[in-house]
């Protein structure tokens, strides 16, 4: 059987916004852009974004660029790279203006310009000036708003779109050049071999890896291990976002942006506890710090409910007119899945693991790097990453709400305009390698034998109870190192699981198995990062070692599938044209 | 709970048939955990389903004869057995899954982007907050599909008939402050088919998960034409 073949400029592996963002560049550029995603483009989880974008725009407060810069290395507890943030924060006004130009129906000001609303771990004058009001909103819908725009470009700019295929693994020459991907059409269980002279991996995060989050069934960190795959390292995977207000018990998310429309937390006893953790910033003090904060309120004893297992958000105070006008979305959720109105009652939440600051290797253009012997670094050629799926490093240890929505924006643009350049030297697709198209088809033919083996089904929730009760928001070295050994013993089980349905037509469970095992690779990941490093930093806070080591860990985490084998990279402490932020404490 | 499910596997089955599944529930499950409950016990029921909160509108399907999506839809709301089908009227690949490329293509055939003439600005245009508000309710559209297959004159002519939801967002752009394409759009929208097979039946209203109203939109954009003709 000869394999059906694709050939393209550029292959983007993802249609949520960075993978859309960087398609609409290319396909003005008037590149051949394929974009293949496992869901229809707007079913992707950049549609879940609620509270907004963050930019400089100073449409309500004063503000500028180097402020944001000094919140977002700040909030990434030193360990985001500076020369990326400042180009981050530099691009991000222009970005979000090109968006209003596409049609993005943000929420509006009473002169018309953007609506913007205040974040957490946002300020102005270095600290100095208080809150800042830097988040560019479409009320608490932003990124349904944004991603829905993204894509109508697209139809607009001609992208050709493979909607509902699955990426099975990339292809590669022995000299390490990506040469595109092996994917699958879901409907119809077919290969399909796109060839590319650049592949750019924009699939989103993880969250699948734990039992409660915030992100749907899809985030299964597709792209990530395909790069773990390929010998790629996975960096920083230790520093996983636990978003302060996820409904507790179901892990619905609740948008910052309630907080920053002037909601509070409370305890048992209806104290505002934020007050005593962060009392400059109070509820708006960064993520991590608001996690651990409603974390140590249950664990000492004043959550709230029979089982004081959560703490309380109130929005009463704002009125219907506000909490209707600003948060509908979140209002709706709390109708449908608690039966109740934010307006009139508060809302219980807990930290939920929301968003993975690691990922992919990258510089400040997208370009996927690896380390090679004494702190030199190498591109993989024709490989990129954007996105939740890379690490560029902007987040660092722990990501400001408002700057995910950016980061997609700023170098899913930054990506393509490196991939345009790289294309105008590279006229011509390299020689195909049958081996890499032979090892990706194993991959894929390891599930066509049906039979009882264990399930998909009983491996996944065991992991995720593993990841769950092994590697929270508090972490420690007895409970880590149990918990790898746990992780170690699932991996080994994983050649016996089989699937009971080897049929092709829109076989989900196939595609399920394929996820179990890169989800079982990037929990590995994650846990024997956060293992590796013995200090406390951002999201990564450890009972053992609670506090943050610059001496010895203001380094990157590399993690490679091979060996499991852990090294570190140093943190790019020098911006593009600015003075370094050097580290200090992190108070809010 | 008792389930009545449609199943058609086109590798393995000769025609479509209902299967009759029991399962153990809580009052708290929505209609796609029950479902994830009972692809627990056979794998080989598919359907789509993927944020688990309403806004990616994966999971439309037709329960109890009425289109809805299953993540927010409480099992507690549903009568015993409850039916599920795929959203009707339009082909089904397998179970719950159908095709929804001739949904697609209307929506891109309404040209669902801003169109521009004039140069932008080196910031934002500006948009008061009450023309910024003519675009609620309809922004918020998650293209489940709901709406389109519950409209008998869809199900008739889905290939000339854009259906409520190309049509929400064919307003959605008529109505944007931004947007200078009113005249072309109006113009592509003209014959008898397009617009005109909306016979104001309202099962997209009824429907919609996001109680948006295609049905309204659709009448403004009749008056335009109207409007515009004279």
């Amino acid at each position: 059987m000869t394999l059906a073949t694709r050939k393209f400029d550029t292959l983007i592996l993802g249609s949520g916004g960075a993978g859309l963002r960087a398609s609409l560049q290319l396909a003005d550029a008037e590149a051949r852009v394929a974009v293949v995603s496992k869901v229809f483009p707007t079913r992707s989880h950049t549609i879940a974004a609620q509270g907004g974008v963050n930019a400089a725009l100073a449409n309500v407060t004063a503000d500028n660029w180097h402020w944001h810069m000094y919140d977002t290395v700040k909030g990434s507890d030193y360990l985001g790279d500076q020369d990326a943030i400042e180009y981050m924060c530099r691009a991000a006004s222009h970005l979000v203006y090109e968006l209003e130009h596409y049609g993005v129906p943000f929420s509006r000001l009473d002169n018309g310009k953007i609506y913007q609303r205040p974040f957490g771990g946002q300020s102005q004058q270095f600290g100095e000036g208080g809150q800042a009001t830097r988040t560019c909103a479409a009320a608490d819908r932003t990124g349904h708003a944004i991603l829905h725009g993204l894509y109508q470009q697209n139809i607009r700019a001609k992208t050709n779109f493979f909607d509902e295929y699955f990426a099975i693994d990339l292809i590669s020459d022995k000299d390490g050049n990506v040469l595109g991907a092996l994917v699958m059409e879901i409907a119809t269980g077919e290969p399909l071999l796109i060839e590319a002279k650049t592949t750019l991996i924009a699939t989103g995060g993880c969250g699948q890896v734990f039992r409660t989050s915030t992100n749907a069934s899809i985030n299964t960190g597709d792209g990530m291990a395909m790069a773990l795959r390929a010998g790629v390292p996975l960096q920083d995977m230790e520093f996983f976002q636990f978003h302060p207000t996820g409904i507790a018990g179901k892990g619905l998310l609740i948008t910052e942006g309630a907080r920053g429309e002037g909601g509070y937390l409370i305890n048992k006893d209806g104290e505002r506890f934020m007050e005593r953790y962060a009392p400059n910033a109070k509820d708006l003090a960064s993520r991590d710090v608001v996690s651990r904060a409603i974390a140590t309120e249950v664990r000492e004893g004043r959550g709230c409910g029979p089982n004081a297992d959560h703490v309380m958000l109130r929005l009463d105070h704002l009125g219907a007119e506000i909490v209707g006008k600003r948060l509908p979305g979140i209002s709706e959720t709390c109708r449908t899945f608690l039966n109740l109105d934010p307006a009139d009652t508060p809302i219980p939440v807990f930290p939920t693991a929301h968003y993975v600051m690691g990922g992919i290797p990258t510089n400040r253009f997208g370009e996927v790097v690896v380390q090679h012997g004494n702190n030199s670094e190498e591109l993989v050629n024709g490989l990129y990453a954007i996105g939740e799926a890379a690490c560029v490093s902007v987040h660092g240890a722990n990501r400001l709400g408002g700057n995910s929505l950016l980061d997609i924006l700023v170098f899913g643009r930054a990506a393509a305009n490196r991939v345009t350049k790289f294309l105008k030297g590279h006229r011509y697709h390299k020689p195909l390698c049958q081996d890499s198209v032979d090892k990706a088809m194993q991959r894929l033919q390891r599930w066509d034998n049906k039979g009882d083996g264990e399930s998909v089904e009983s491996l996944r929730s065991e992991l995720k109870l593993v990841m769950e009760q092994h590697c929270g928001v508090f972490r420690n070295e007895e409970v880590m190192q149990d918990g790898i050994q746990k992780l170690k013993a699932i991996r080994d089980r994983l050649p016996g699981v089989q699937l009971k349905d080897d049929s092709k037509v829109f076989n989900y469970a196939r595609i399920e198995a394929l996820e179990l095992e890169n989800l079982v690779d990037i929990s590995m990941s994650i846990m024997m990062s956060a293992g590796a490093r013995k200090e406390s930093r951002g999201a990564h806070s450890r009972m053992d070692y609670p506090n943050r080591d610059d001496e010895n860990w203001m380094e990157h985490s590399l993690y490679y599938l091979d060996g499991d084998r852990h090294s570190t990279k140093p943190v790019r402490t020098k911006p593009l044209t600015v003075e370094t932020f050097p580290p200090k404490e992190r108070v809010y | 709970m008792k389930f009545r499910i449609y199943r058609y596997n086109p590798d393995t089955d000769k025609a479509p048939y209902m299967q009759d599944v029991e399962i153990k529930v809580t009052s708290d499950m929505m209609l796609r955990d029950a479902l994830l409950e009972i692809k627990k016990q056979d794998e080989s029921l598919n359907f789509r389903h993927s944020c688990g909160e309403g806004v990616c509108g994966s999971d439309g399907l037709n329960v109890n004869g009425k289109n809805k999506l299953a993540c927010t839809t409480p099992i507690t709301d549903l009568k015993e057995p409850v039916v599920i089908r795929p959203m009707p009227g339009r082909p089904v690949i397998r179970d719950l899954v159908v095709s929804m490329e001739q949904f697609y293509n209307q929506y891109r055939a309404i040209r669902p982007y801003i169109i521009r003439k004039d140069p932008v600005p080196e910031v934002e245009m500006r948009q008061s907050p009450e023309d910024r508000d003519k675009l609620d309710g309809l922004y918020e559209c998650i293209m489940c599909g709901c709406c389109s297959t519950a409209c008998p004159s869809f199900w008739w002519n889905p290939d000339k008939f854009l259906g409520p939801h190309a049509l929400l967002q064919a307003w959605r752009f008529l109505a944007d402050t931004r947007d200078q394409g009113r005249t072309e759009r109006l113009d592509a929208l003209e014959g008898p088919y397009k617009v005109f097979r909306c016979h104001t039946i309202m099962n997209c209203v009824d429907v919609c998960p996001k109680n948006l109203n295609p049905t309204k939109a659709i009448g403004h954009i009749k008056a335009l034409m109207l409007k515009q003709s004279i």
